[in-house]
């Protein structure tokens, strides 16, 4: 538990933002829809339920239908979180799966796999995704999960490959081999736990893109327009005018839902990236020692380098030679 | 150059797989497609009921073979038949009329995204932890709003309260579209708040990898060594920094492009535009299968395109590309 606590600790404020604001929300998906204060697709036949802005009985105010929009926006969330982390978790095992077995196995397998991820990475998964989904004859959640999985996995498979081929040539991977231990007990136990803080860069990511993917393919109407998901919240809300309406309580609750998942997602993932290159960190993390600032990534001071005040370009070619000592770092991170 | 013949090579091989997964999907999904789209339209003729079979391969005129060769044949003729919706008219009809809408919209916002996000990602990579560095949070917010939610909140703000932007439509409907200025006029008008979408939601990420970039490069000997000469700051923030921090930029453009392509798709829905998206959405509610197709394939082969030329750029750009071919 202390270990834990200290980790937590050093996690930096943007990973510990993402974290707990994340954390809120599968909160929500756990027990909102037990605590729903409607049933989401009750109907309420009464004139001035239809859409009445927020009230104390209906904090989120109603839909044209007189639907209760927090208990849609509860349920929702669940639904949505739901999709997105299955998605996740089998597309980053399907990235594992073929990354590693691309760097490890070489030759021709890395040709075809990575032509293959390549290929995957460079159509754009949106329009393939509706003309699969368009194409089946019933919609929901289960095919949806399918398909997003089948096309979600590429980024990661070739981030991780990368990963792979620069693991598989230390000398403790070498070492394994050399002491006879078989080829699946190197990766799972030499390869993959080294590869853990990119593998859950790759599942944030990959859950990042479910959400996006799912609530679009639902706006466009195909989803389940019976089921209630932030997507098919935004889906009849558009479809019934509610902009034109003025019902700004109809759409906002779900797009701002949608919106902070996201931003807890990138933070998370900020916060990871700047956990392993620790010069993308925010300036203000560094510390001051005797009036003078210095840097988290910097040497330990010593007390005569502090106090000689040195002059302003030879403490910024200092710096620079300072950072310059670290190791290199692949630039940049995922564009989305 | 064998690096660009090389990028050509994989592209073709990337349309290839497009083009095949176009032709195989229709045939491998369940249900019958020619059914479902015959009992929509009543006003179709049973004899569209062959025509639709063919198109879609439902009825198997032919081996398999011989209907994939017919299939290549015709999208190389452009010709994607006809569409089932709008019944006389032929898809490519329809493709033509709203491509240049989506083309001019999404490639002009997202060079001026591109431009304005690269040049405050040098500023907040060299004063790494100044007021630009301080903005990242609320940029990596509007980033995570999907691009159709932000266009529905500036909509309701900017054209629904604040009355300073049209709601809706490509130009004024009183108009007749022409090349002259009343219509130009229009169609700017119109496009402004889409275009702002397109811009506010993917300038964040231009900023945070051209600013992660920065940073790295920034602690090259070389940009320390300009330092030291004494250069002025602005010739090494542009000269040596920028200038190399700019490659890896370049070689996410075409993937990047791929991702507002798509959010922009969607995005004309809300705003009624009359592109790409809409048509889409138009093909989806009307489940008018060749339309969809089509449109994959177009919207595929735009990305691919749009990679090449980037790949382009990239030779010229970094020599290193270049020797590095030369040294094998």
């Amino acid at each position: 538990m202390s270990a834990l606590a200290n980790t937590w600790r050093r996690l930096p404020f943007k990973a510990k933002a993402g974290a707990v604001l994340l954390g809120v929300f599968v909160l929500t998906a756990i027990i909102g829809p037990a605590v729903t204060p409607y049933d989401p697709s009750f109907q309420n036949p009464s004139q001035a339920l239809s859409l009445a802005p927020p009230s104390a009985a209906h904090l989120l105010g109603t839909t044209q239908s007189g639907q209760d929009v927090l208990s849609q926006l509860l349920v929702g969330i669940r639904l949505t979180l739901e999709l997105a982390v299955i998605v996740g978790v089998i597309a980053t095992a399907l990235s594992v799966l073929v990354g590693v077995t691309a760097a490890f196995l070489g030759g021709a397998w890395d040709e075809v796999l990575s032509l293959i991820t390549n290929v995957f990475l460079v159509i754009p998964a949106l329009p393939l995704l509706i003309l699969l989904l368009g194409y089946l004859p019933q919609k929901g959640q289960l095919p949806t999960i399918i398909v997003l999985s089948g096309l979600g996995w590429p980024w990661g498979a070739r981030v991780i490959r990368a990963q792979t081929l620069t693991i598989r040539n230390r000398d403790f991977v070498a070492a394994s081999r050399e002491s006879g231990e078989k080829t699946w007990r190197i990766i799972a136990f030499d390869i993959i736990p080294n590869e853990i803080s990119l593998i859950a860069a790759s599942f944030v990511n990959t859950v990042l893109y479910a959400i996006g993917a799912s609530v679009a393919l639902a706006f466009i109407g195909l989803a389940d327009l019976n089921s209630w998901s932030l997507g098919t919240m935004l889906y009849w809300a558009q479809s019934q005018q509610a902009l034109q309406l003025g019902a700004w309580w109809w759409f906002l609750p779900p797009g701002i839902a949608i919106a902070l998942i996201g931003t807890a997602l990138v933070l998370l993932n900020t916060g990871i990236d700047e956990f392993g290159n620790p010069r993308l960190r925010d300036a203000r993390s560094a510390t001051k020692i005797a009036g003078h600032r210095v840097e988290p990534t910097g040497p330990t001071p010593v007390l005569a380098d502090l106090t000689a005040r040195p002059s302003r370009v030879a403490a910024l070619v200092h710096s620079f030679s300072r950072s310059s000592l670290l190791d290199e770092t692949p630039a940049g991170g995922e564009i989305r | 150059m064998p690096f660009i013949l090389r990028r050509l090579a994989f592209y073709a091989v990337a349309a290839w797989v497009a083009l095949t997964l176009n032709f195989f999907i229709p045939r491998a999904m369940p249900g019958n497609a020619v059914q479902g789209i015959m009992a929509k339209f009543p006003d179709l003729q049973p004899s569209a009921y062959k025509a639709l079979e063919a198109m879609l391969g439902v009825g198997h005129p032919g081996s398999l073979l011989n209907q994939y060769w017919n299939y290549l044949v015709d999208v190389f003729h452009f010709n994607f038949g006809t569409d089932v919706a709008n019944y006389p008219a032929s898809v490519s009809s329809l493709l033509v009329q709203t491509i240049p809408w989506t083309l001019v919209l999404v490639g002009a916002a997202t060079v001026i995204a591109f431009v304005l996000g690269t040049g405050l990602g040098i500023v907040a990579g060299w004063r790494h932890g100044g007021w630009v560095d301080r903005w990242l949070p609320g940029l990596m917010f509007l980033q995570a709003i999907p691009y159709f939610f932000l266009a529905l909140v500036l909509l309701e703000l900017l054209a629904v309260k604040g009355h300073l932007f049209p709601l809706a439509q490509g130009y004024n409907g009183q108009i007749v579209p022409g090349w002259h200025w009343d219509f130009i006029g229009s169609a700017i008008d119109h496009s402004l708040l889409p275009a702002l979408t397109i811009v506010l939601t993917s300038v964040a990420g231009w900023m945070l990898q051209m600013r992660n970039v920065m940073i790295t490069t920034i602690g090259e000997d070389y940009v320390v060594a300009a330092q030291a000469k004494g250069l002025s700051s602005r010739r090494v923030v542009f000269t040596y920094a920028a200038r190399n921090a700019l490659l890896p930029q370049l070689q996410g453009f075409g993937l990047a492009l791929g991702f507002v392509v798509q959010g922009a798709l969607v995005m004309e829905i809300v705003f009624s535009y009359p592109g790409v998206g809409l048509l889409l959405l138009n093909a989806v509610t009307s489940t008018d299968y060749p339309l969809m197709q089509a449109i994959f394939l177009v919207i595929t082969f735009t990305v691919l395109l749009a990679n090449l030329i980037c790949d382009v750029v990239i030779v010229f750009i970094d020599p290193r590309v270049r020797t590095r071919e030369a040294a094998r």
